[in-house]
């Protein structure tokens, strides 16, 4: 018998940190005290999207989100509204751009302006339940592929597509597809990268947590294109969960014959192996991908050779991103024209982003390619928190740009974010408001790339250490105009003779940076000041003598005694020559009467 | 009780006596049978593979996530990804480094912390987050971190 409602419980990475099980076995406890059992379903699906108001519940027929639930509303919920059919309004979503409250998960512009193909399936089904993934549809690309299609006409579909890698680079999938079926060797691989390891990007975490099935599926797809019978899906061992959920679905395609010896009774065989990752970021690039695969040292090698002609164990292997992989049964379901109807001429199909950063709906969403970044910022996002203003979009992690503000109606495609020097890459979207100082951004990310480089090739290797060293200076205030043209020309170097795309993109948060707001690394230079007040060399602490209430907590706080003053008699003063800038008076003050002021401190303050 | 160990890990290289390029998982296996990877144990494995032990070290060495020393009794990764670093993670580094007195890759002299930071552990809506074992702590300020910290201190 069917469910009356089906209650299901985010149970992304986001929302099981925020403790999702305790909210799933509350509901549990009280739908069973309740003797709702056989009426109410709990299903644990993938990601749902708003990361930033977990635990999230969504109820269904008639598809109320419930927001921030802790175990204690449980039972609210289940009495109001599983048993006497009254929605809990405290717990829906305030949707503050409608300002009402949305009972409806469509009403909500988060979800309204997204348009969800490749997480179709996220958040709606149990991805621990291979039966889900079938009811929606799933297996019936391969299907239809093995019983109905010919190899080549599968890679013409896929090129008819013009589907683009989504993991960054944008390169025509179906042309990767016809190299790799193209090229002679003993065995083929089939090979899913999922070393997602740009921060601030969880994408294809959400897509492998959330809905396994489509990313084997796709690879299936892709071995009878091309005549593969293995296939490794590599994971950063940073994702216990989507390990988990991928080990469950490879287990479940097997034992239902979607995988193995004979798939569907076709005959055609192919199975797939998880391969861990071991932390390291250059993992990505698709050389070292294979050589950690192959169990070594996760260095990349020059190209050619392709990974088409010789990749894993030197065989042909047609390697794509984790997005890629979930857009493959799609296309092969509805079509090439189907596809092309949605995003842009050059860059078809949808995009799924992970917004964080200084946003007030931080989360997963998908939308149409050629989606402009403020309808992604202000419309889903729900624009900048505290009423700050947007400084900057930070896109493509430590290897892709930030556009600058006035840059914000640009439509996110592969060409217009490179023209601005930014960089597609897989789908973090970083936003920076007016406290983001972005000398400090570019530094964060060079400090980033100089760790992560391998350490194979000088310019890489030595050329981003050079340059942190040179941006250091700078945000200690010690910098010289000199410097700025000597961070060019290092860049200039290391971007045109590094080996691998680490290397070569290491130093475009700088570039676009030095592009866009030169101003501010003029300010550093010039003035050692730092307007964003992040520099912490370049910043000072005072007290504000009328706000000032001689409570003492600063003055106990301060763990280099730098703080002079007298209980109930203010203003307290802070002795700059002795503090070290830790900030511990400002967070205790509870008058806010300790400033943040631009500038370096000054020195020898007592002695003089 | 070592010997247990040891039983494990002859498991582990007999399982994957005949894969294909097996280095890097077992070293994953070892160090989940181990909590590290002592010089002893990366030995044995390059002996069982059939690898220069070079090799071995050499892998070892290059992947963050294996660890040549013991660690604490907790492990408390901070979060140093893009989003909590706009958020302040820097600061939330440096007060845990004040309170324990180790900075990240060291272990308390009483054994109880491990401190690392992390990249982006994917809970980007809830930075700046730390997480002490497999669990999430989130929103991060002063008050919170001397909060939790007291919450391992006292346990």
């Amino acid at each position: 018998m069917p469910h009356r409602l089906d209650v299901l419980v985010c149970s992304g990475a986001a929302c099981v940190s925020n403790h999702t099980a305790d909210v799933r076995d509350a509901l549990q406890s009280a739908i069973e005290a309740h003797g709702l059992s056989t009426e109410v379903r709990l299903v644990e699906t993938g990601c749902m999207g708003p990361c930033e108001l977990g635990p999230i519940l969504l109820v269904y027929p008639e598809g109320a989100l419930y927001i921030r639930v802790t175990p204690d509303d449980a039972n609210e919920i289940v009495e109001e509204h599983f048993l006497k059919g009254r929605p809990v309004q405290r717990l829906l979503w305030e949707d503050p751009a409608a300002r009402r409250i949305a009972e409806e998960k469509k009403q909500v512009a988060f979800f309204e302006r997204q348009e969800k193909v490749v997480l179709s399936n996220c958040g709606t089904i149990d991805p621990e339940d291979l039966q889900e993934y079938i009811a929606t549809g799933g297996y019936e690309a391969l299907g239809l592929a093995l019983t109905e299609r010919q190899p080549e006409e599968l890679i013409q579909i896929v090129l008819d597509s013009k589907l683009r890698g989504r993991g960054g680079a944008g390169f025509p999938t179906g042309l990767k597809w016809q190299l790799a079926a193209r090229a002679e060797g003993d065995e083929k691989y089939i090979v899913c990268n999922g070393d997602e390891g740009d921060p601030g990007a969880f994408m294809d975490r959400a897509l492998l947590e959330g809905d396994p099935h489509a990313v084997i599926e796709g690879m299936t797809i892709a071995a009878y294109a091309i005549g593969a019978a293995k296939g490794f899906i590599y994971v950063r061992a940073e994702y216990p969960l989507a390990i988990r959920r991928l080990e469950i679905a490879i287990d479940q395609a097997r034992a239902s014959g979607l995988l193995g010896e004979d798939i569907l009774e076709t005959g055609f065989a192919f199975d797939v192996e998880i391969r861990i990752g071991a932390g390291a970021f250059v993992c990505g690039e698709e050389t070292a991908l294979i050589a950690s695969i192959e169990g070594q040292r996760g260095m990349p090698r020059t190209r050619p050779p392709y990974p088409s002609d010789r990749g894993v164990f030197g065989q042909p292997t047609l390697i794509n991103n984790v997005e890629t992989w979930g857009n493959i049964r799609h296309i092969v379901l509805r079509g090439a024209d189907w596809f092309r109807s949605i995003g842009t001429e050059s860059s078809p199909g949808t995009k799924v982003f992970a917004l964080s950063g200084k946003i007030t709906n931080t989360g997963i969403v998908e939308v149409p390619m050629g989606t402009t970044l403020r309808e992604l910022i202000d419309e889903i996002g729900g624009g900048i928190p505290d009423g700050k203003a947007l400084k900057a979009v930070q896109t493509g992690g430590p290897s892709g740009g930030c556009i600058p503000a006035q840059h914000i109606d640009t439509p996110i495609d592969y060409e217009s974010l490179k023209e601005l020097g930014a960089f597609m890459g897989s789908g973090g979207v970083i936003v920076l408001d007016e406290d983001d100082c972005m000398v400090g951004i570019a530094k964060y990310f060079l400090e980033f790339s100089c760790d992560e480089s391998c350490g194979k090739c000088v310019p890489c290797r030595v050329g981003t250490r050079t340059m942190l060293s040179i941006l250091e200076r700078i945000t200690d205030g010690r910098g010289t105009l000199g410097d700025l043209e000597q961070l060019q020309m290092l860049a200039d170097t290391i971007r045109s003779t590094s080996l691998c795309g680490l290397g070569q993109a290491a130093p475009s948060p700088v570039l676009s940076t030095m592009k866009h707001f030169r101003e501010e690394y003029e300010e550093h230079v010039q003035t050692a000041t730092c307007s964003a007040k992040r520099c912490k060399a370049l910043i000072r602490y005072e007290i504000d003598r009328a706000a000032c209430k001689a409570c003492d907590l600063c003055r106990k706080a301060c763990p280099v005694e730098a703080i002079e003053g007298t209980p109930g008699e203010p203003p307290y003063t802070i002795h700059e020559s002795v503090c070290i800038q830790c900030g511990r008076c400002f967070d205790v003050c509870p008058f806010d009467a300790v400033r943040i002021e631009s500038g370096k401190k000054k020195q020898n303050e007592v002695e003089g | 009780m070592v010997d247990e160990k040891l039983n494990r890990l002859n498991r582990i290289l007999k399982d994957y006596s005949d894969a294909p390029g097996p280095l890097v998982q077992v070293l994953h296996r070892a160090q989940e049978v181990y909590g590290y990877l002592p010089a002893d144990v990366q030995l044995r494995i390059a002996d069982r593979l059939e690898i220069p032990r070079s090799t071995v070290h050499g892998v070892v060495s290059f992947y963050s996530f294996f660890r040549t020393e013991p660690r604490g009794e907790h492990m408390i990764s901070i979060c140093t990804g893009t989003a909590c670093h706009v958020k302040g993670a820097e600061r939330i580094v440096d007060m845990i480094q004040e309170a324990l007195g180790i900075l990240p890759g060291e272990t308390s002299e009483d054994g109880r912390f491990t401190l690392q930071d992390v990249r982006c552990i994917g809970a980007c809506g809830l930075a700046p987050v730390m997480m002490i074992d497999e669990d999430v702590y989130g929103k991060l300020d002063r008050k919170k971190v001397e909060a939790t910290l007291d919450l391992y201190r006292n346990a």
